[in-house]
C-alpha cells in the first residue's frame, strides 16, 4: 500500500466540484501526475498529485475535512 | 552572488519589514507576516535586521545555489535539507555552490523565513523589497517568486554560523490567545454580544492570507439598534467610511471576524470591534487553518506592557547572537 499524503494544510476535497463524481474511485489505475483530489487554503485550490502509479485503494481523509501538512488523504494498492 | 529557484512552494514571496508611510494612500506596509522571525533570521547569518529574505507559507521552496551563501530558516517548524541532508533551524548553515536547499511537510506553525548572508538584492520600491502581489509592487517583478527565477543576493559580510538558544523563543500556548484592545465601534456590539465574542472559540478559517486572517465558529453578532447614519451602508455592520489599523479586527454581517495583516486595505464601510495588540500580530502569522483560538480582552496599559516585554525578548536575543 502506498499512502498519498497531504502536501499542506487546507480543506481536501474529493471532487473537482460538488456536481462531479471524485477524482478516484476503489480499482481505478493511477499514473504518476494523476489528480486524486483538491485542497483549498488561501482562497487557491490546489491540486494533489500522484507521486507513484498503481491503484486507487480509498479516500482516508473524508470530503471537505480540514487536513494537516502529512495527513494520510488516500490509499493505494 | 544568487540562488536559483528550482520549484517555488505554494506562495513564497519576498520580505522584509516593510514600507511604512504610505498606509494613508491605500498601500500597505507590506513585510513579514513574523517580523520577529524574520529580524532573529537576518540575526544569524549576520545581516541588518531589515534586510529582504524569503517568507513561505506551509510549503517550502527549492532552491540552487550559485555560490557558497550562509543562510538561516526560522518561524515554523519544517524540516530543512541541503542536498538531502537534515539541517537545524534557528541556526545558520553555509550552503555551498552547487547544493540545493529543500524543505519537508510543515510540522507546526504556518510561515518559514529564509535569510541569506548578504540579504535578497532585488530593487526596492518604495523603500522597501517587500512583495505586494495585488499591488504588483517590489519582490520579483512584483509576484511571488516562480520556478526558474534567479534571485540576487548582495555581498555578505561574514559566513560565521550562529545558533539561537531556543528558550529565548516565547512559548505558544494551545488555544493560541490572541489580545485584544476594544476600539471606536466597540458600542455598535450589545453588552451580551461583546462578552460572547471574548467567551466563544474561534478557528481559523482556509481563506486566511497575507490580507487578513478569518475565524469562524463563534455566534453571530448582535448590534444595539440604530438608524444608519447617512453614508453609512444598510447592515448594521456598515458605518460610515473609516480608517482601519494594522490588527484591526472588522466583522462584514457580524459574521466572520477578520483580524487586518500586513497587505489589508486601510479603510472601509465595516465597523471595526477593536485590535490584536501588535505584540501578538507575529503570532497569527504562524497561525495554520482550523487553529483554536481565544480573544482576550486587554486594557491600553497591558497592551503596552506586552509590546514592551517583546522588545526585551529581541533585545536579549540581539545580545545572544551579536
Amino acid at each position: 500500500m502506498t499512502d498519498i499524503v497531504s502536501p499542506l494544510p487546507g480543506t481536501f476535497y474529493h471532487k473537482p466540484d460538488p456536481n462531479s463524481a471524485p477524482f478516484k474511485s476503489a480499482g481505478d489505475t493511477v499514473a504518476v501526475g494523476d489528480t486524486i483530489g483538491l485542497i483549498e487554503v488561501m482562497k487557491t485550490f490546489i491540486e494533489v498529485k500522484a507521486e507513484a502509479e498503481g491503484t486507487f485503494a480509498d479516500y482516508v481523509a473524508p470530503d471537505a475535512s480540514p487536513v494537516s501538512a502529512g495527513d494520510v488523504l488516500a490509499k493505494m494498492g | 552572488m544568487a540562488f536559483k529557484v528550482v520549484k517555488p512552494g505554494l506562495s513564497t514571496t519576498i520580505q522584509d519589514l516593510g514600507r511604512p508611510g504610505y498606509f494613508h494612500l491605500g498601500i500597505p506596509e507590506g513585510g513579514a507576516m513574523d517580523r520577529f522571525a524574520m529580524r532573529v533570521a537576518n540575526m544569524l547569518v549576520g545581516n541588518d535586521e531589515a534586510e529582504a529574505g524569503l517568507e513561505a507559507v506551509f510549503m517550502g521552496p527549492e532552491l540552487s545555489f550559485e555560490d557558497d551563501t550562509l543562510v538561516a530558516v526560522t518561524g515554523g517548524e519544517m524540516p530543512i535539507l541541503v542536498d538531502g541532508e537534515p539541517r537545524e533551524s534557528w541556526t545558520s548553515f553555509v550552503v555551498k555552490a552547487g547544493q540545493v536547499l529543500s524543505f519537508g511537510f510543515l510540522k507546526s506553525g504556518a510561515r518559514i523565513y529564509i535569510a541569506f548572508g548578504g540579504g535578497i538584492a532585488t530593487p526596492s520600491a518604495l523603500g522597501s523589497r517587500s512583495t505586494y502581489p495585488i499591488g504588483a509592487l517590489g519582490g520579483v517583478e512584483g509576484r511571488a517568486i516562480a520556478a526558474g527565477d534567479v534571485i540576487p543576493v548582495g555581498k555578505a559580510t561574514d559566513m560565521t554560523e550562529r545558533s539561537l538558544d531556543k528558550a529565548l523563543l516565547a512559548p505558544v500556548e494551545t488555544p493560541v490567545s490572541l489580545r485584544v484592545l476594544p476600539d471606536l465601534y466597540w458600542h455598535r456590539l450589545t453588552p451580551a454580544s461583546q462578552a460572547q465574542f471574548f467567551a466563544d472559540e474561534w478557528t481559523v478559517a482556509p481563506e486566511a492570507d497575507r490580507m487578513g486572517y478569518r475565524f469562524r465558529g463563534g455566534a453571530p453578532m448582535e448590534f444595539v439598534a440604530r438608524d444608519q447614519p447617512f453614508g453609512a451602508g444598510s447592515d448594521p455592520s456598515n458605518i460610515v467610511d473609516g480608517c482601519y489599523s494594522y490588527g484591526s479586527i472588522q466583522v462584514p454581517g457580524g459574521q466572520e471576524p477578520i483580524v487586518l495583516h500586513r497587505d489589508a486595505v486601510s479603510g472601509g464601510g465595516y465597523f471595526t470591534l477593536g485590535a490584536v495588540i501588535s505584540a501578538d500580530m507575529d503570532l497569527i502569522g504562524q497561525l495554520q487553518p482550523n487553529t483554536k483560538v481565544r480573544f482576550v480582552e486587554v486594557t491600553m496599559e497591558q497592551a503596552l506592557a506586552a509590546r514592551t516585554a517583546r522588545r526585551e525578548r529581541l533585545d536579549k536575543i540581539r545580545a545572544a547572537l551579536g
